[in-house]
């Protein structure tokens, strides 16, 4: 078995604890929620921290509750199965619960927390692999090297976002309240990211993420969530497409929004989905000339690199499939899109 | 010896005309006898053993594909504290490889490295942290050598060749060719009238068992070496270990602990057993080492990819009239089993249908990869998946039903196959009905919407073969009992039970013969030091050969037993009956003792009880050189029926279920035969469908996790409907075939042909990715050719 490097837990039991721990370890020091992400990383030297501070003594960062302006708030520590399993996600944001439930597999879901797949590593396949692999590689541009093996002679790492849960955050306008000795910031979670694969989170060291806030909904809100893997458990997304539609009293689109997810650094926004989809009415003509004309938008824009594992070409013609299935399926209510 | 003369198909005391087979055990479902063990976690693997004073070992790998070793410098590890023990190549200098023919291993490189993975340097140190921070610390200096990752540039380049040959410079990558042709094969094809030759690829697997390889080795101060391996091959590693190490093998004690999944994958003698051997003589402390999974990747021996390009001739009523097949191997950085395979690749097609004339030419090439070896369904999955999907493209040519095209070419029974392997029972007419009506093949076959289809596939594989690997002539399997006076029967067998069941099918067999409950019987095996020498856990050769040998001696027993009783009775043996525990006289009922009464009138009258028993195959194979190989003294059957469910716009394919028809001679417990034909399928459609051991472009294996090496999960896996025929084969213990690795074969074949018949595309390369069934979907869309590779000549004749 691959060994997990020495290095200090701490168990704090309050988040201005955990603050104060995470100031004092400095650089040196991470922040481990459910674990599923970062100690394999760990495990592959990925990182290589001298304390981790773990969070899950800290109940004040667990569970789901709704304020009365119909804001969902859901703990950074809320496990994935528990997302996915809310009757009040799957009530308010349908596309959350699905995402969630099509994270990883049974076990994984278990232990893995919203928290930690919205801020989860960007992935490559020249970069999730051992030290030793690595070394025999060369390294490579996001960790350890200077040169990237996915794009030749590129300067700016392309690893992928592959956290299902982050389009389907951005397509419901979710905030996230993030803690630091400085005080709490709230921000929309479509300014989080960087289009840069090395680190693609506007996140500092010292920071915390606590909750994340989705807003109330449309009255007509739809939602759903495709997803592109080869097994029907267990793997990250190969391709992601969140969807949003927000019907007015007529049943036609009033707003709409699309953001896929496992093409780059950062999720990707196909922006013509509001300006394409209003007014139209799913089952007319209409509207599905217009979700053609999206699903041709979004191949236009959505151009997977040969970054995580399987075929890049593959992966973009999937790009007007799953966006034309994962509107129906918003349409219909049967989400979410997935082979098996 | 030759103890296959001695017994039939049937239960000890059957007589003629007697209703029913007889049996009391064989052909009920039983528990596996180590189960509950495994279940509940008791079970102890070689990785569960600490010894006192235990260290831990690691090895360092090369991080080249090709490369010469300039120097070693071991100093810095060796100077860390913790260290115990550091060993590099040119202390262990004997090359070894299972093959007796092709040693061309060393345990740790000598003077070069020929993949990324391959072994340099292992490190002994109290625990593994501080042997892999050692293994960290030795530096090596490597002079890189130009490398080749496929056959075709390792042809073009026979030099430097990966194994330098002096000798034969000459033959510069090249591991072995074989070319053989039987029955006129140019006077076949001009017979036929449709002539079709196609390309069709393999791309390359691994087995991936659950448990990693591990070893644990023990040098007591009188000069015994103990090592625990994981291994499924007991007594050759025993071998290698006598002859690397130069110890007398008397000295060497070899253990197979409880072992979590094999699948060809611990066939060969390892690096890890010499090492920790090695390292334990050098450090005098006992020495362990489990592979991380990254490891067992790098270990592989996994099947060869290979590139097979097939021609086959037939008359329009479906009679074949000629095979011919060219087959290039790509075999990896060692031989490995790879003479076998290369021979195996062609042997082993010639049934379940009759070949008037067949032709193969093998090369198997070495590159800078992972060495190849053997995979359940060794060497003859690949060419059964192109033969099987060239057979669909003939039935289509001809109009013919598939399963009515393999009917009319059936090879029969009692017969001998075109390359002279003897073929005795043939269940395959059984196998083919089974599938067919099972599926409602006649009814839905052709007739499903388009998207959903049927495919078959047939094929044929041996149970064991008469090549024991190493030249000799004594037994192939060799089992001994011992008598308790509890009543309880011991047996001790040199077969390696690697979750396939061989204990279980032990026991089940020396309870059926002694008439005693199944728990009444516990099983020894795999410990060269108890247990009489088995040749191991390979070519599906332990039900057939142990479980003949096991009949031998529990009858040898029971004749004791019998004749003490009919001594104390005063009555004729053939009225001794044992029996549910109990031992009575046939006609009066009121004479009866426990068994464990017998078994003390017995001890009273022949001493202390045992017995031994032996098995060997009979002489076999064609005359010709490499004609021992792949025969075989029974084969078994296959058919399988795949239903799927193609998404022509995402090119995804379900599998939604599978029938396989299985023909293992006798079920001696259908629920392990159940279990082994579903895993078997299991594993050929997760071939098909997602596995591939890819090497990148720079020689890096691609993905060496369970994360990125995509096995299918419980939500992928089909229904599969375990159909098992028993056609009685006169040699089998009690007319038992082979049944752990015959069922893959159809599986991958099968899938491409249910393809064709849900979209109409032949799908000839593996696995069969979204991305090639939309690719080949568009090209049926253009009318091109269905594959993408080459286009499909077919020739029509007269």
């Amino acid at each position: 078995m691959l060994r997990m490097p020495k290095f200090e837990v701490q168990n704090p039991t309050s988040l201005s604890e955990a603050l104060k721990l995470l100031a004092e370890g400095g650089e040196q020091a991470l922040v481990v929620a459910g674990g599923t992400d970062l100690l394999p990383n760990i495990k592959h030297e990925l990182f290589t921290p001298d304390t981790v501070i773990s969070l899950q003594a800290i109940a004040e960062l667990r569970g789901i509750r709704v304020e009365d302006d119909g804001t969902l708030i859901i703990g950074a520590l809320t496990a994935l199965q528990t997302v996915a399993e809310s009757s009040q996600v799957q009530e308010r944001a349908p596309a959350l619960a699905q995402a969630a439930s099509l994270i990883a597999g049974p076990q994984l879901r278990r232990m893995g927390t919203l928290g930690g797949n919205v801020l989860l590593d960007t992935r490559c396949q020249w970069y999730n692999q051992t030290y030793f692999w690595r070394e025999a590689l060369g390294f490579c541009l996001k960790k350890d090297g200077s040169v990237c093996h996915v794009v030749e002679k590129g300067s700016r790492c392309v690893a992928a976002a592959s956290n299902d849960s982050a389009p389907v955050l951005m397509t419901l306008g979710a905030t996230l309240e993030i803690h630091s000795p400085r005080g709490v910031r709230e921000i929309l979670i479509d300014d989080l990211w960087r289009n840069d694969g090395a680190m693609n989170k506007d996140l500092a060291g010292d920071e915390i993420l606590a909750a994340i806030r989705v807003p109330a909904q449309a009255a007509g809100h739809k939602g759903a969530y495709g997803k592109l893997r080869d097994r029907g458990s267990i793997d990250f997304p190969l391709l992601g497409i969140a969807v949003r539609l927000d019907l007015d009293e007529s049943g036609a689109v009033a707003d709409a929004d699309v953001v896929s997810v496992a093409l780059q650094a950062q999720p990707v926004r196909v922006k013509q989905a509001a300006e394409l989809l209003a007014g139209k009415r799913p089952g007319t003509e209409a509207f599905d000339e217009a979700l053609e004309a999206l699903a041709q938008a979004a191949y236009k824009r959505c151009r997977p690199m040969p970054n995580i594992p399987g075929d890049h070409d593959y992966r973009r013609e999937m790009v007007p499939v799953y966006l034309r299935r994962t509107v129906r399926a918003a349409v219909d209510g049967s989400g979410p899109v997935h082979h098996v | 010896m030759a103890a296959r003369d001695q017994h039939g198909k049937t239960a000890p005391w059957q007589r003629d005309g007697q209703k029913g087979d007889g049996f009391q055990v064989v052909g009920s479902a039983q528990r596996k006898i180590d189960g509950i063990a495994k279940a509940t976690g008791q079970a102890v693997y070689t990785d569960d053993i600490q010894l006192p004073g235990m260290l831990h070992a690691k090895i360092l790998r090369s991080p080249h594909a090709h490369a010469r070793i300039v120097s070693i410098d071991t100093s810095k590890a060796e100077a860390l504290p913790g260290v115990h023990g550091v060993l590099v190549g040119a202390e262990l200098p004997i090359k070894y490889g299972v093959i007796p023919w092709t040693p061309d291993e060393n345990v740790l490189a000598v003077d070069k490295v020929r993949f990324i993975g391959d072994e340099v340097a292992a490190v002994a140190a109290i625990d593994e942290d501080t042997a892999n921070a050692a293994a960290r610390l030795i530096e090596v200096e490597y002079e890189v050598l130009p490398h080749y990752f496929t056959p075709e540039e390792a042809l073009a380049n026979p030099s430097p060749a990966i194994h330098e040959n002096p000798k034969r410079p000459e033959r510069g990558n090249l591991s072995k060719h074989v070319e053989l042709e039987f029955g006129d094969v140019d006077g076949g094809f001009e017979q036929a009238d449709v002539i079709l030759e196609n390309d069709y690829e393999f791309h390359g697997t691994t087995h991936a068992p659950i448990e990693p390889h591990c070893a644990v080795a023990q040098y007591s101060p009188d000069g015994l070496l103990t090592v625990w391996s994981a291994t499924q091959i007991t007594h050759y590693v025993h071998r290698a270990l006598a002859r690397v190490l130069e110890l007398e093998p008397a000295r060497i004690r070899v253990i197979q602990p409880c072992l979590g999944g094999a699948f060809g994958g611990k066939s060969d003698p390892f690096a890890l057993e010499f090492c920790v051997a090695k390292l334990a003589m050098k450090t005098g402390r006992p020495v362990k080492m489990l592979w991380t999974r990254e490891e067992v990747f790098y270990a592989h021996r996994g099947r060869h990819p290979m590139q097979l390009h097939y021609r086959t001739g037939a008359k329009t009523d479906g009679t074949v009239t000629a095979v011919d097949a060219k087959i290039l191997i790509d075999g990896g950085s060692y031989s490995s089993f790879g003479l076998v395979t290369t021979y195996y690749s062609g042997q082993l097609l010639t049934g379940p249908y009759e070949f008037p004339s067949y032709r193969f030419d093998s090369t198997r090439v070495f590159t800078n990869k992972p060495p190849c070896g053997p995979k359940r369904g060794h060497g003859s999955v690949q060419p059964r998946f192109a033969f099987e999907v060239q057979l669909d493209e003939v039935a289509e040519r001809i109009a013919m039903d598939p399963i009515e095209l393999r009917r009319k070419n059936w090879l029969g029974e009692s017969t001998k196959t075109v390359n002279g392997q003897r073929i005795t029972s043939n269940g395959f007419m059984e196998c083919l009905e089974e599938v067919e009506r099972r599926s409602d093949w006649k009814n839905r076959r052709g007739k499903l919407p388009r998207g959903r289809g049927l495919g078959v596939a047939g094929s044929m594989y041996i149970s064991g073969t008469n090549y024991p690997i190493y030249p000799n002539k004594m037994p192939q399997a060799g089992i001994q009992l011992k008598v308790d006076r509890s009543g309880l029967v011991m047996a001790f067998t040199g077969g390696n039970d690697i979750g396939q069941g061989s204990n279980s099918v032990v026991r089940t067999i020396v309870a059926e013969e002694l008439g005693l409950h199944p728990q009444d019987v516990r099983v020894i095996a795999a410990d060269t030091d108890l247990c009489p020498v088995d040749l191991g856990a390979y070519s599906s050769r332990v039900t057939f050969m142990v479980g003949n040998a096991t009949i031998d001696a529990a009858r040898k027993l029971r004749k004791l037993v019998v004749s003490a009783v009919a001594k104390a009775w005063e009555v004729p043996e053939k009225r001794i009956f044992m029996g549910q525990g109990q031992v009575f006289d046939l006609k009066d009922r009121t004479k009866v003792l426990s068994t464990t009464e017998a078994f003390h009138l017995a001890e009273e009258q022949y001493d202390t009880l045992g017995s031994t028993g032996s098995y060997n195959t009979p002489t076999l194979g064609g005359d010709y050189r490499g004609g021992t190989i792949g025969a075989s003294p029974a084969y078994s059957f296959t058919a399988h029926v795949v239903e799927v469910d193609v998404d022509e716009e995402t090119g995804k394919i379900e599998v939604t279920d599978c029938w396989i028809a299985h023909d293992c001679g006798r079920a001696l417990n259908p629920m392990l035969v159940a279990g082994q034909m579903e895993g078997s399928a299991y594993m050929g459609i997760a071939e098909a469908w997602f596995e591939s051991h890819d090497i990148n472009r720079f020689g890096l294996h691609a993905g060496p996790s369970l994360l990125d090496y995509r096995l299918p999960t419980a939500v992928d896996t089909p229904e599969l409907h375990a159909l098992i025929v028993e056609s009685l084969d006169p040699e089998g213990p009690y007319g038992a075939k082979e049944a752990g690795e015959g069922p893959l074969h159809p599986s991958l074949p099968a899938i491409s042909n249910a393809v064709f018949d849900a979209v109409g595309i032949r799908l000839r390369e593996l696995p069969f990715t979204p991305g090639k069934v939309l690719k080949a979907l568009r090209e049926q869309r253009e009318g091109a050719p269905t594959d993408s590779s080459t286009p499909a000549p077919v020739e029509v004749r007269r």
